[in-house]
């Protein structure tokens, strides 16, 4: 496959940058999105050029660290992580236009990376419990009902990429708090800090400056996760009522 | 106080003041309905929403105890909406270059949507309550200034747009409101879309009528 790269070029934080076009070829459609960005790259060195900066770990789709707006849509056309998208999802010829995340809390490092530690900082208000820790405890001590069970895991699938504020119109974190917050206050083990973790952590990505939720639902449309947008609704729940 | 100061608090003032503002719409279509019964129907139905609550309360007490409460709905509604549109809007410093069209065109209007209501609602009361823009200004006489209103041709546009306005608004904001006060999950989810489509629908319905009946002349 032959493409067109339309990519965001910032050298720093403070930089300007813009978009830049470059041509790919010899593209296979069983290359993943971020392995085509290696071959780009591979070919900017060459050239003595800086290559494209983004950000990746795993490449299993399981971490989160890839991120990447790709014709508009965070993590591009299909539901799943920027580095499960495969090549096979675009045609011959195609013009792709890759962006970071945009959000007045995500500045951008370089090129496509962002600084997501905002979303960190909403973890570290409340996303955890307190317990002494120690041996692993016995699993039957604490029973736990399946339907909070099926209920916490739904949502614990959160890795925390960040395209939910990226697609966004408003670039809301409401879906990823949505997220940490059902997962533990559904829990037996959660119950403890149930009202002090919900206000704490909403107050928290009111403080990063991420916008409100006006439900158009692009987060849950964008979650490679599949976190429900109802997870909302039970966040807003947990609010109220704490 | 803690609310009002947090985005998901201030989403709740939304949801309530919204929610205020749509059981008054519904008797408020209601009772314009009674246009359809001739006049003496909704002379008499003006003048008897005046005489609520006699003998402890005054005649026209009733409406002037309602109308604190809906003014400050309103107020609420716009403010809030304000301030959490200036968040929303500080929060994406820059757009995206490929830009894609997102989500329904009633979520798309709410904002827009929301000013027109802000604005009809000024010319409405300016036209039907105190009578300053009607042609007809029959004081006491509802019904012959429903009529001489919406013979004009502005008069029935302006009010047609603006339910039409209210239809979007309540279909994407009834829904919302019921996410916002988290009395949606995923079981509930298809049937509050569903109500929230039947009501603007029946609002827009019942609303319209009116200056349809009387641009078409079956009113008059």
């Amino acid at each position: 496959m032959n493409l067109t790269l339309r990519i965001w070029r910032q050298q720093g934080p403070d930089t300007p940058g813009e978009m830049t076009i470059y041509q790919v070829s010899g593209i296979s459609e069983d290359m993943s999105f971020l392995e085509m960005l290696d071959t780009l790259n591979e070919e900017l060195i060459l050239r003595g050029e800086r290559p494209v900066a983004f950000d990746h770990d795993c490449r299993e789709g399981i971490c989160g660290a890839c991120g990447m707006v790709i014709n508009g849509q965070a993590h591009g056309p299909e539901r799943t992580t920027t580095c499960q998208l495969h090549m096979r999802h675009f045609k011959d010829g195609d013009t792709i236009d890759v962006e970071p995340w945009r959000a007045g809390a995500f500045p951008v490092v370089r090129d496509l990376v962002v600084d997501r530690s905002a979303l960190d900082r909403i973890i570290g208000s409340g996303g955890y419990i307190t317990a002494p820790t120690g041996s692993a405890p016995e699993a039957h001590a604490t029973a736990v009902p399946k339907e909070a069970a099926d209920l916490a895991f739904e949502h614990a699938e959160c890795i925390g990429c960040g395209a939910c504020v990226a697609a966004c119109p408003n670039g809301s974190a409401m879906l990823f708090t949505a997220a940490k917050v059902v997962h533990l206050n559904v829990l037996p083990q959660g119950a403890p800090e149930r009202a002090s973790r919900v206000r704490n952590m909403v107050g928290a990505m009111d403080a990063e400056g991420f916008g409100g939720c006006t439900n158009t639902g692009e987060c849950a449309t964008a979650c490679p996760k599949g976190i429900p947008l109802t997870g909302i609704a039970r966040l807003n729940r947990e609010f109220l009522r704490s | 106080m803690a609310l009002w100061r947090s985005s998901v608090g201030k989403k709740a003032v939304m949801a309530v003041s919204g929610l205020v503002m749509l059981a008054y719409l519904v008797a408020h279509m209601l009772g314009n309905l009674k246009v359809f019964l001739g006049p003496d129907d909704l002379n008499g139905y003006a003048h008897w929403l005046r005489t609520i609550g006699q003998p402890v309360l005054h005649y026209g007490w009733f409406l002037w105890l309602a109308r604190p409460v809906l003014v400050a709905a309103v107020v609420a509604h716009g403010v809030a909406a304000y301030q959490l549109s200036r968040r929303d809007l500080k929060a994406r410093p820059q757009q995206y270059v490929h830009r894609r069209r997102q989500s329904t065109y009633a979520t798309r209007t709410m904002r827009w949507g929301g000013v027109i209501l802000g604005l009809f609602i000024v010319w409405h009361i300016l036209d039907l309550t105190t009578l300053t823009v009607n042609p007809a200004a029959e004081e006491g006489h509802p019904y012959q200034n429903i009529v001489a209103s919406f013979s004009t041709w502005y008069g029935g546009g302006i009010y047609c747009l603006a339910v039409l306005a209210l239809g979007l608004h309540i279909r994407h904001g009834f829904w919302s409101a019921a996410q916002t006060l988290g009395v949606n999950n995923p079981r509930r989810d298809r049937a509050l879309k569903f109500a929230a489509n039947a009501l603007a629908l029946l609002l827009t319905v019942g609303f319209v009528s009116v200056p349809v009946a009387v641009m078409a002349g079956l009113v008059r």
